[in-house]
């Protein structure tokens, strides 16, 4: 397919500066370069401590880069995310961009259907539609229907990871970031979860995955992407 | 925020008080329906700029401009105080850390509530009554204590009635100055989602002054970091907080507590 | 005469003139509070020292001046300040409100309608309505300036709140010629309807607080309420024990020690001249 990536990463380069350490200055990534097409599945490997969730972070904009282009591709429209404004990121993140991290960042007293609705809302659906689109999904992700009125903070681990992959793949995301979703789970629901990610690429996601486990990396993935190729620790 | 023009335009705003620098310089723009949070320590400067950009204290330098409801952007400074006051009292809302700075506490909440919507002309008390009872529950005070003055609430349920005082007028852009200050941990967090909530359902605008870095987190869209009068960082809240450049604001972020 | 080394009327012209130019812009400005220069008079404050130079400012040799206090043409107060004016400003006094041309009043709106060649002097203790709900000067003159009033509907609604009715009886605030809140004094809010598109020119003087306001002849004035709690007059259930009036303010007079009362006009020369009427018509039975 002659279409263009989704997602297209060149020459990015970051580094932190410890202000507090006496401004050293650590070296993270040199040189990040690949892409993602529609449909396909990048997962990064590496190391831990080779940057693969700074690779994540900085696409979702959570980090800035210290030099190169993160060219997103959505409804025909080019943007490099390095360059762009805090609210063009927040539209993209909106619209564009979604992201499971590794731990879900709960809110305090926001019960966990709200959690997975409110991306959908924000997204301009109706509130009772969101919440049956949302109920559904925890449910094939076996969160049991009494935790739903429920805020995940009191959650178990694998129970708030759940919260967290159900709030990022309900919305079609054009771009899927995917920071070591299946890790806390058990085998039943890493199945659940794997068949969710392939659903999203038949949609048309483009996926960029962090995985540890073999079996789900093999399940998913298109591409490796190998850390150590960019990685400034390496 | 699919709304591209500015409801409120910040530039070169500066303010000395005698020698002493209030704030240099500040510009920004606030999106409709985006909440930026102005962080730093106590005297950086930052509830000296809200004041500003309020009009509650003149402007050495610069400009702060407001787009009106007619759509049009007017300089502050150009307005009659009579336009300021309709704003004041129907278009912005402010919730202050003192509660008696935006409450009269020996008026009943129904009365406090009450008082925007007849200082915009209602008339039936029946009326004003019910959407005073329906504002309290809204920002969840049991509607029995509709005709209890607030110095007989809690310091949280004042927060929430200032809150239900603000916006009973259906504001567009709504002024925090550190509004759960000295709260209890649990009732700060109920405050903050109750804010969060609202300022989702409702479209608001909101400027938050804080020194709480995980009030600005859970609220904010963006942020700014002050620091002796100018805003020394700004951007996404989790790119400042997360991936923070200055040494001032890292220093700020290594000094939240772990929750 | 033995006042004679004070000018007519007790204050110096130069003063008269500064109150009377108080006086005019009241008139220009219906329901404004006009600062001025008030002066120390030979009496406290409170006891109408307001109300005493404004009459001192607008007295002419001509005038006929009444006196009353709480509607009584009888009392210390009434009788004080209309002995005083008798000797400083050696002008004529009556008891009767329609053969005076300036009535000095506190805390009543005479019962017979007031006429054009009238002015009527209201003795106000305090000028400022809003000032129980707002202490500060420089915010109720704001909310002056920009005709924010909501805050006076804020104690009506406490009233209501806590009542269950407008429970103001006097001082009942009222709105003048559609823009500015006033106080029409301590009255009982059964004479508000009564300053409304009157004949007479009204005038109000606070020397204490230093203010003058007016209500020209025919003048709006409008009596706040709520759509759902509508102004009210308000008078004692009863009749008159001397003149039988059921229409009137009546005071409540205590007869003994053991709880016997009786209802009165407050209007003193208004229940005489019904008395005089009354008992002229019976006099054929006789």
């Amino acid at each position: 397919m002659p279409m263009k990536p989704v997602l297209e990463i060149s020459g990015v380069s970051k580094s932190f500066t410890m202000h507090l350490q006496g401004g050293v200055t650590l070296p993270v990534m040199v040189n990040v370069t690949f892409d993602v097409r529609a449909g396909e599945c990048v997962v990064i490997v590496g190391p831990s401590g080779a940057g693969k969730s700074s690779v994540l972070k900085m696409i979702y904009g959570s980090y800035g880069c210290d030099s190169g282009r993160i060219v997103v591709c959505h409804r025909g429209e080019a943007e490099d995310l390095v360059q762009a404004s805090p609210r063009r990121i927040l539209a993209l993140r909106r619209e564009t961009i979604g992201y499971v991290s590794q731990f879900l960042r709960a809110v305090p007293r926001v019960p966990a259907l709200d959690v997975v609705v409110e991306p959908l809302v924000a997204r301009g659906a109706s509130r009772d539609e969101a919440r049956d689109k949302a109920a559904a999904m925890l449910t094939r992700l076996n969160v049991p229907q009494r935790l739903f009125g429920l805020p995940p903070s009191t959650f178990s681990g694998g129970e708030q990871q759940r919260v967290n992959i159900a709030r990022g793949l309900l919305p079609d995301y054009a771009l899927l970031l995917l920071d070591e979703p299946t890790a806390s789970l058990d085998a039943k629901n890493r199945a659940v979860v794997v068949d969710l990610i392939n659903a999203r690429k038949r949609g048309g996601a483009a996926i960029i995955a962090i995985v540890h486990d073999e079996d789900v990396r093999d399940a998913i993935a298109d591409r490796i992407v190998d850390a150590v190729h960019f990685s400034a620790a390496a | 925020m699919t709304d591209d023009a500015p409801l409120l335009s910040a530039r070169g705003v500066t303010k000395w008080y005698g020698r002493r620098l209030g704030c240099r310089s500040v510009g920004f723009d606030l999106y409709p329906g985006e909440v930026v949070a102005i962080v730093g320590e106590s005297g950086s400067g930052k509830s000296t700029l809200l004041r500003l950009l309020t009009r509650q204290a003149d402007l050495d330098a610069g400009t702060v401009s407001y787009r009106m409801r007619d759509g049009s952007l007017r300089d502050l400074a150009a307005l009659t105080d009579a336009e300021r006051a309709v704003l004041r009292r129907t278009d912005w809302g402010f919730v202050h850390q003192d509660a008696s700075f935006g409450l009269r506490m020996s008026v009943s909440a129904g009365g406090n509530i009450g008082e925007r919507l007849m200082s915009a002309g209602a008339r039936h008390y029946g009326d004003i009554r019910a959407e005073a009872g329906r504002w309290l529950a809204r920002v969840e005070i049991d509607e029995a204590r509709l005709d209890d003055t607030p110095d007989t609430f809690s310091g949280g349920m004042r927060q929430r009635l200032q809150i239900a005082c603000s916006l009973v007028t259906g504001p567009r852009l709504i002024f925090m100055d550190e509004p759960t200050g000295g709260l209890d941990v649990s009732v700060q967090a109920r405050i903050l989602d109750l804010l969060r909530g609202l300022v989702v359902d409702l479209g608001l605008s909101a400027l938050i002054v804080t020194h709480d870095l995980g009030v600005a987190r859970l609220l904010s869209h963006r942020i700014m970091v002050m620091k002796a009068g100018e805003v020394i960082e700004s951007g996404l809240t989790d790119r400042v907080l997360d991936d923070p450049r200055e040494p001032y604001t890292q220093l700020l972020v290594s000094s939240i507590l772990p929750a | 005469m033995s006042a004679a080394s004070y000018n007519f009327a007790y204050l110096d012209e130069q003063s008269k003139r500064m109150i009377r130019r108080a006086i005019l812009k009241a008139i220009a400005i219906p329901g404004y509070q006009v600062p001025f220069a008030s002066r120390e008079m030979p009496m406290p404050y409170g006891w109408g020292t307001g109300g005493i130079q404004v009459t001192a400012a607008i007295l002419g040799p001509d005038d006929v001046l009444k006196v009353i206090d709480q509607g009584s043409d009888d009392t210390t107060n009434a009788v004080s300040i209309r002995a005083f004016f008798a000797k400083v400003a050696d002008v004529k006094t009556t008891t009767a409100t329609t053969d005076a041309t300036v009535i000095q009043t506190r805390h009543r709106v005479p019962e017979t309608p007031l006429s054009d060649r009238q002015i009527l002097v209201y003795q106000v203790p305090i000028p400022e309505p809003l000032r129980f709900l707002e202490p500060r000067e420089t915010e109720t003159r704001r909310l002056h300036a920009l005709a924010d009033y909501g805050l006076m509907h804020v104690k009506l609604y406490e009233d209501i709140a806590r009542h269950g009715h407008i429970a103001t009886a006097y001082a009942y605030p009222v709105m003048v010629a559609g823009r500015y809140l006033m106080d029409p004094s301590p009255v009982p809010k059964f004479d508000n309807p009564k300053i409304s598109d009157c004949a007479a020119l009204q005038l109000f003087g606070a020397g204490r607080e230093k203010r003058i306001y007016a209500i020209p002849p025919y003048t709006r004035v409008v009596s706040l309420d709520f759509e759902d709690y509508p102004f009210e007059r308000y008078r004692q259930s009863g009749t008159c024990a001397l003149c039988g009036a059921d229409d009137t303010f009546l005071d409540e007079v205590v007869t003994d020690d053991k709880g016997g009362r009786m209802f009165i006009c407050s209007d003193s020369d208004y229940c005489e001249k019904r008395r005089e009427t009354a008992s002229a018509g019976e006099k054929p039975h006789d």
